[in-house]
């Protein structure tokens, strides 16, 4: 597949379709998988790295790199789930969409470095997929993994291989996945009291060392300017002067994406503490199915996100609150 | 420094009797910035603003805290106090410690605290205010009236006769509405055409009036003083100058078995037709679902028959983009459908009719010349059975939970005059009560009972069974008697519940103009402004606001009309400085705030911005119409960003007083 995408980033940048390519490339590690633009072929043929580590959503990058004047089109990678946070961007007219050259490729689900380190596998030096294996090629020898034991969690609860919105396919479209596992680990938030559930979070936001990871990889924070960032705002921190404050960072980000939120799942994959941010907005997601009916944040590029629009359909706001309540 | 001075009001008892005002006082008067607090039996009062006055001036305030009613009863009276002191008016803050205090609380202390946070509250807001001077708008002096009913006639002609230009849409071929449909009005029983077609001819020859029949409204943009309409001329497939009305191809075309809908189906139309002879404007319409020119080309009789060579078959609809100052709905009612109640047996036998069709069997101009007769076999009924409230204050979901207003009367009407007419036929009428509040109302009631005989019998119908002699069993309840009943009836009539015109809900959602569950426009207060939607420059004539008689509907939209003109006499309008505002610094242009706006205030601009490197950088950003915006701040709640704010009511305004009110 790797050389696949390589071929046909090269005819479009040789075509002149395109100026740059916005793909993959190894960083520190062969797993540290890192996004990059490449700008001619031969940079595409000594890094361009496509492989079971490319988890990185690059739909972001594209908000800067194509508004760059003067610079041309650039063709931009995206695998089934960052196809939606692409489709959201441009339904918030986020991206100037006629810079982009959108290529859906088809995701297998991605590795997760730390899952396959904690069977002992130590050296890694590339991945890639066999069947119903990785086959994990190692300082001291290749190592077999099934898939399932070494996919990151969010690729296990995988929404959809279908893409939302790209100009061209590379392989066959895939299908939406059913959503039977997507929201077992919500649902059993859900099942604990409140008290239960504060401690939860408690416990798990306990950790946040405000690296800010989460919200600068995230697709849908995307302000030019950040709450967090502006001191007009109110709720701009240096440094936080209440253990709370950190909570309340998560608590206020998870609401500022509600409804835009694609489930990327990139806030968990780069928190360096683990914490696992994406449940919060998966809750959301889950709220919205159920009151407001199914809805796919970024599935088009246009039409409006249920929590900023009025159908007669809409439920109650009383219903709501007595949920919250529960 | 900030001085602010707090003014509580004891309005008489309402706030005093519960909220121990002096506490309130002096909790306040240890506010920071507050620099003078009084108290005053009633503050709205002349002495009570001119309290506020001399302390503007005495004490130099920059700002005011007023704890009293509502915002809505006074806020406009305080702002005006404190303008004429000097003081911008949009610096003037009121708690509102009656209607959310001491009318709610039976506690004094609780009642007492409760009315100091809300003050606290209002003085962190008031910190923050910050002066604000309305912008002006120009005024579009023409009206448009949706709707050629009564209704709209009335408001339509009471506006020319202002000397204002005025449109009428109305998406039938001829205005008159129900009205015109109307054998005889109570309680004058003078005949309801004979009033009416006299006013409709006003309309076609007043010069200041346009009437666009057959029109639908298709698009409605822009803010009070200067909407732009764009309204649909369906095509008649008549030219509407060359026809002279004169009813030659109506005559002619061999299509004959179009139910007419002006006689509710009694009898047949062509497929080209004029409503009725007192049409206006009186141009003949092709119906394009039968002619047969139309759907395969084979005929074209009224075409050769035209003298005037008034029919073109091409014609299409037509788009024509207006621009008015003042829109006025007038859409009118519709009869509810009856068909949901099977225990009235309405689609089982032609027998069971409702009251409108009831005018049109007794209305000279009707299918039977007015002669009442069945419609089954066209003999004369010798029991009729009238049945009140159908549908109407009904509990059930296909029922209408209000009362239709009009039905007692018009049936106390149908009853007088069927045995003034037809003394040898016996009249029934059930009911659930008989509500005659209106100017010599009950007197026509009572002479209905007690002069012509009519026995009204308070009780409900439960079924009616037609038999096969023709005859209807109607099984029904005396409550008074306590017993059961069956009639045998020769005809039923249903006072159907009447219902919003159906196309008034899209209108609404174009007009933005709110609308309670039954679908009646809502006016922006049921007893201070009755004519006027909450949107501004919106008004509301007739029954599309809630069920109304004639002269009710004629004097509401004299009304209208009256508070049109008002609109339309002014040159400039001040806005409502309170609206939303964006940051286009931090503006991501994501369109949030243009999707959660209900007036369509929010544009986008592609701007040109500096970045730190000296390049520039085009963006898209929000833009606000300030004429348009109506400061509802829906938009600062959807803003990701925190870009959208409102003046007045800032994002930081908020806090402050949600700070205040947990400190």
């Amino acid at each position: 597949m790797q050389e696949r995408l390589k071929a046909r980033a090269r005819e479009l940048l040789g075509d002149g379709v395109v100026t740059r390519v916005l793909g993959w490339k190894k960083g520190e590690f062969s797993y540290d998988i890192t996004p990059a633009v490449f700008e001619s072929a031969e940079e595409l043929e000594r890094d361009f790295v496509f492989d079971g580590f490319c988890g990185a959503n690059l739909s972001k990058y594209l908000i800067q790199e194509a508004s760059k004047p003067g610079k041309g089109k650039i063709l931009v990678f995206l695998k089934p789930c960052d196809s939606y946070s692409y489709g959201e961007l441009l339904k918030e007219h986020r991206i100037a969409k006629e810079n982009v050259y959108a290529v859906g490729i088809p995701c297998e689900g991605m590795a997760d470095a730390d899952r396959i380190r904690a069977r002992g596998i130590d050296g890694i030096l590339g991945i890639e997929h066999e069947g119903e294996d990785f086959l994990v090629h190692t300082l001291y020898g290749d190592e077999r993994v099934s898939v399932k034991e070494a996919l990151a969690e969010r690729c296990l609860s995988c929404k959809s291989k279908r893409h939302a919105s790209c100009d061209e396919l590379i392989g066959e479209e895939g299908e939406d996945v059913p959503d039977d596992v997507r929201f077992t680990e919500v649902a059993r938030l859900e099942a604990m009291t409140p008290e239960e559930r504060f401690e939860f979070w408690r416990g798990e936001l306990s950790r946040c060392v405000r690296c800010n990871a989460c919200r600068n990889v995230c697709p849908a924070c995307s302000c030019e300017n950040c709450v967090f960032d502006n001191p007009a705002s109110g709720i701009s921190q240096k440094a936080a002067a209440d253990p709370f404050e950190e909570n309340m960072y998560h608590i206020i980000r998870a609401f500022h994406v509600a409804g835009r939120c694609t489930d990327c799942g990139e806030c968990s994959r780069v928190c360096p503490e683990h914490i696992p941010l994406h449940l919060l907005n998966r809750k959301f997601i889950k709220d919205i199915d159920e009151l407001y009916g199914a809805y796919r944040a970024g599935e088009s590029e246009d039409g409006k996100n249920p929590l900023v629009s009025y159908t007669e359909g809409d439920v109650e706001p009383s219903v709501v609150n007595e949920r919250g309540r529960a | 420094m900030q001085k602010i001075g707090v003014f509580v009001c004891h309005c008489g008892t309402n706030i005093a009797a519960t909220v121990d005002v002096k506490a309130v006082v002096d909790a306040l008067a240890k506010e920071p910035s507050v620099v003078f607090a009084a108290d005053y039996p009633y503050m709205c009062s002349e002495s009570g603003q001119n309290l506020i006055k001399d302390a503007i001036r005495e004490h130099e305030l920059t700002g005011v805290v007023i704890c009293s009613c509502s915002p809505r009863m006074h806020e406009v009276t305080f702002r005006r106090a404190a303008a004429s002191a000097g003081l911008n008016p949009y610096l003037v803050e009121v708690a509102n410690i009656r209607e959310q205090c001491s009318w709610i609380h039976k506690d004094k202390a609780e009642a007492t605290e409760k009315a100091i946070i809300l003050g606290r509250a209002a003085i962190a807001k008031a910190l923050l205010n910050a002066p604000l001077i309305a912008g002006e708008s120009p005024v579009t002096k023409r009206a448009l009236v949706i709707g050629g009913g009564i209704a709209g006639i009335q408001t339509a002609l009471d506006i020319a006769e202002a000397g204002f230009p005025v449109d009428i849409v109305e998406q039938k071929p001829t205005i008159g509405g129900k009205m015109a449909q109307i054998d005889k009005t109570f309680p004058t029983l003078d005949c309801s055409a004979c009033i009416l077609t006299p006013k409709m001819v006003e309309c076609a020859q007043n010069e200041n009036i346009r009437i666009f029949s057959y029109s639908e409204v298709e698009s409605v943009s822009g803010f009070v003083g200067s909407f732009t309409v764009k309204i649909r001329k369906k095509a008649r497939y008549v030219d509407e100058v060359k026809c002279t009305g004169c009813g030659l191809c109506t005559e002619k075309c061999p299509v004959k078995n179009v139910p007419n809908e002006f006689n509710l189906g009694f009898d047949n139309r062509r497929a080209v037709y004029i409503p009725f002879a007192q049409a206006i404007p009186k141009i003949a319409v092709i119906d394009p679902d039968r002619c047969n020119m139309l759907k395969n080309g084979k005929c074209g009789l009224c075409s050769r028959v035209c003298e005037a060579g008034a029919i073109n078959y091409k014609q299409t609809d037509e788009i024509v983009e207006e621009h008015y100052g003042a829109i006025v709905a007038a859409t009118g009612y519709e009869i509810s459908d009856v068909t949901r109640y099977g225990e009235y047996a309405y689609t089982e036998s032609k027998d069971v009719i409702t009251s409108l069709e009831f005018e049109r069997l007794t209305n000279a101009a009707g299918p039977t010349g007015g002669v009442l007769l069945r419609p089954s076999d066209g003999k004369h009924p010798h029991t009729i059975v009238f049945i009140q409230c159908v549908g109407s204050r009904c509990v059930l979901e296909k029922g209408k939970p209000y009362c239709s207003k009009i039905c007692c009367m018009y049936t106390a009407k149908h009853a007088m005059l069927t045995r003034e007419k037809y003394p040898d036929t016996e009249v029934y009428v059930f009911y659930i009560d008989v509500r005659t509040p209106g100017k010599n109302f009950d007197e026509f009631y009572r002479r209905a009972a007690e002069e012509f005989g009519v026995h009204y019998i308070k009780g409900a119908v439960g079924k009616i069974v037609p038999r096969a002699d023709g005859t209807l069993d109607v099984q029904a309840a005396d409550l008074i008697m306590d017993e059961q009943l069956r009639i045998s009836a020769d005809l039923v009539v249903l006072a159907a519940a009447i219902e919003p015109s159906k196309t008034a809900r899209k209108l609404a959602t174009m007009l933005t103009a709110s609308m309670d569950t039954n679908d009646f426009f809502t006016e922006a207060h049921p007893k201070l402004r009755p004519v006027e939607s909450p949107t501004a420059g919106i008004f509301l004539s007739g029954v599309c606001q809630g069920p109304k008689d004639i002269p009710e509907t004629v004097s509401q939209a004299g009304a209208c009309a009256a508070k049109v003109i008002g609109l339309l006499s002014k040159n400039k309008l001040t806005g409502n400085p309170c609206v939303a505002h964006s940051d286009e610094l931090m503006c991501n242009g994501c369109s949030s705030c243009a999707n959660v706006c209900p007036y369509g205030a929010i544009t986008y601009l592609d701007k040109e911005f500096r970045m730190p490197d000296r390049t520039t950088k085009v963006r898209r950003v929000a833009s606000v119409n300030p004429a348009v915006c109506q400061g509802c701040g829906a938009c600062t709640v959807a803003c990701p960003s925190g870009a959208m704010d409102l003046s007045g009511f800032s994002n930081s305004q908020i806090m402050a007083e949600v700070d205040a009110i947990c400190r």
